[in-house]
């Protein structure tokens, strides 16, 4: 415990140094790195560990994101207590959905989500008070004049990025080694035999996809704090295929590999620009070529190694570690 | 009372289509245990095909025609390079229960991006055979049109010739009997690895016929036919994910309680009923309001 605690603050460190030394574009990527991060952990979490699939958790950023937003811009609350507000709102969206959610079997789930993903974006086009297709704005204000006068807002928006990261990281990995984690394992690996050893399934399931929804909220308003906006185009159906193939690429049971996982997916825009720029540069193939390298990525990633990069190198080397 | 049967008779062109694309869902639940999410992607890409010949050829049937087969040969396509092969790999540790799912997320992700590189983001639209403007009682012009019409026949032409197929034919008896009980089947002699594929084709033909009707009526773009993915999908939900007849007259029931809501309440409600409707569905009755009763295998 006390050397997670180190490791972490250690991590930080890090961070802060190498987003001292790289340019506004880079720590610009690094905080929508950390939102990753922690989209992805949402997704191991709820697939890795408790094994129920969940293919909306866009739509869950996105509830996170107005709910945050509309906290801050209406109520003129701290902006801590905003993001609070959105990780609350989007917790109970995930446990209503949850309460759904644990009767269901896989392919029911599935279809549930990804009609979340399909939908839920878009009702903010009918609703007024969500801003329509243009979205709200929201702008967390300049970074405190003690910081100095050349401190930038992006890398502002890191520094707030990284250490909600962080600390939503440490708390991820605490949860899952602790009872919880150890009890999802269990829910996942034979449902029947973790009902008869006395463990309420359907219980410890919907605790799963609050969990998981509370720390997609969160990465939603990371987001919509480092576009400084939320609209519908902002939580995409692209989001939620892209969280979906960060995870299977990290090991969709490997909190630490959230990190190779959201690695590529920033990766991914930049290498399809060159690409694309290789290429000619249309405006179409630019538009479209993230879209085809993850799609691909996760093709290749679901027939070959579905279970992570990591868990066949930790085959190859011998390991009989327990996933 | 006018308003009533105009908003069953929208319904029941709205919902045919929604007919279609749960009726292909369902083909390959059966026979493969994958709601295949890919279906609208692989739809999408035959109703471009279509798109393509209509624009050439100025024949709407001949682009259906066109549209069928490619949504066939797509759909054969996916089960035999796609299904096939991850099947092989995908068969143990945590991710084997969700990979064929994820696998088509990933398929429908590559078809929507590379009919994004070829045709690019813009509205298409394709001509229809008949007018869409109203059939004209007197002063009156109902908004049910000869396109609904259309929309109507040729499903039910589709739905009869499906039926026929799956009744009165080898390969409809051999499709049962594999959705029924793989092993059995076998042992009785089905190929059922290319039962299922012919299934797949089916499956995919149908979702070709279902691309082209809904954009006759409407646009056609990468991702125009999302919602009627989500629809189809809950249609097959009501009906009971098994039962094809289940799925049609599941569809006929959303298509019509949609467009009520439609006429009556307003078009921001559409997604929010459809989806509460799901959720109900499965929380009340999760083996369908209509389908046949047998145990959910998942």
């Amino acid at each position: 415990m006390r050397k997670r605690i180190l490791f972490f603050i250690l991590l930080g460190w890090v961070l802060l140094l190498i987003g001292d030394r790289v340019d506004e574009l880079r720590v610009y990527q690094g905080a929508t790195l950390a939102m990753y991060a922690v989209g992805l952990a949402s997704i191991v979490l709820l697939t890795g560990y408790s094994g129920q699939v969940s293919l909306g958790n866009g739509a869950m950023m996105a509830v996170g994101g107005y709910a945050t937003t509309l906290t801050y811009n209406n109520l003129q609350t701290p902006i801590w207590f905003a993001f609070l507000m959105g990780v609350m709102v989007a917790a109970l969206f995930g446990a209503f959905l949850g309460v759904a959610a644990a009767r269901l079997a896989g392919p029911y789930l599935a279809g549930t989500t990804l009609a979340l993903a399909v939908g839920l974006p878009a009702i903010a086009n009918q609703f007024g008070f969500l801003g329509g297709e243009q979205g709200i704005y929201f702008d967390i204000g300049l970074p405190p004049a003690s910081l100095g006068e050349d401190f930038s807002p992006y890398k502002w928006y890191f520094w707030i990025a990284t250490a909600i990261a962080l600390v939503a990281l440490f708390i991820t990995t605490n949860i899952l080694y602790s009872r919880f984690g150890r009890t999802w394992r269990a829910i996942r690996g034979n449902a029947l035999a973790a009902e008869l050893a006395g463990i309420h399934t359907g219980q410890y399931k919907v605790l799963a996809f609050t969990v998981s929804s509370a720390l997609a909220g969160l990465a939603g308003s990371v987001l919509a704090m480092t576009i400084s906006l939320v609209s519908p185009s902002a939580y995409p159906l692209s989001l939620s295929f892209a969280l979906v193939t960060g995870a299977v690429l990290a090991g969709i049971s490997s909190l630490p590999g959230v990190m190779l996982g959201a690695v590529i997916l920033v990766i991914i825009p930049d290498l399809a620009e060159v690409v694309a720029h290789w290429l000619g540069d249309s405006e179409r193939v630019t538009t479209h070529l993230p879209g085809l390298i993850v799609s691909v990525l996760l093709i290749l990633s679901v027939i070959f190694t579905p279970n992570g990069p990591g868990e066949n190198l930790r085959k190859h080397l011998g390991h009989k570690k327990h996933s | 009372m006018q308003k009533v049967i105009d908003t069953l008779l929208i319904g029941l062109s709205t919902g045919s289509i929604y007919a279609l694309m749960a009726l292909a869902l369902v083909l390959v639940w059966r026979s493969t245990r994958v709601v295949n999410f890919a279906q609208a992607g692989q739809a999408m890409l035959s109703t471009y095909i279509g798109f393509e010949i209509a624009s050439r050829s100025e024949v709407f049937w001949l682009a259906v025609l066109f549209a069928i087969a490619a949504g066939a040969l797509i759909g054969a396509g996916v089960d035999y390079f796609f299904m096939r092969v991850l099947f092989k790999h995908a068969t143990s540790g945590p991710a084997a229960v969700v990979a064929p799912v994820i696998a088509t997320l990933g398929l429908l992700g590559l078809i929507r991006a590379i009919v994004g590189l070829i045709w690019g983001g813009d509205l298409r639209s394709i001509e229809a055979p008949v007018s869409k403007t109203g059939y004209a009682i007197g002063e009156i012009t109902l908004p049910f049109s000869p396109l609904n019409t259309l929309i109507v026949v040729s499903v039910s032409i589709v739905l009869i010739a499906i039926s026929i197929l799956f009744t009165r034919t080898n390969i409809g008896l051999a499709l049962r009997a594999s959705a029924y009980n793989p092993e059995i089947a076998q042992l009785a002699g089905v190929r059922t690895a290319q039962v299922r594929t012919i299934g797949w084709a089916i499956a995919g033909g149908v979702g070709g016929i279902a691309g082209m009707l809904i954009t006759s009526y409407n646009f056609l773009s990468p991702n125009s036919l999302d919602l009627l993915l989500v629809f189809g999908f809950i249609a097959a939900v009501i009906g009971g994910l098994e039962s094809m007849v289940g799925a049609v007259v599941g569809a006929l029931i959303l298509g019509i309680g949609l467009t009520f809501i439609l006429n009556y309440i307003g078009a921001s409600l559409i997604f929010i009923s459809g989806f509460v409707v799901l959720i109900l569905v499965l929380l009340i009755k999760p083996d369908g309001v209509i389908g046949v009763k047998r145990g959910r295998r998942a």
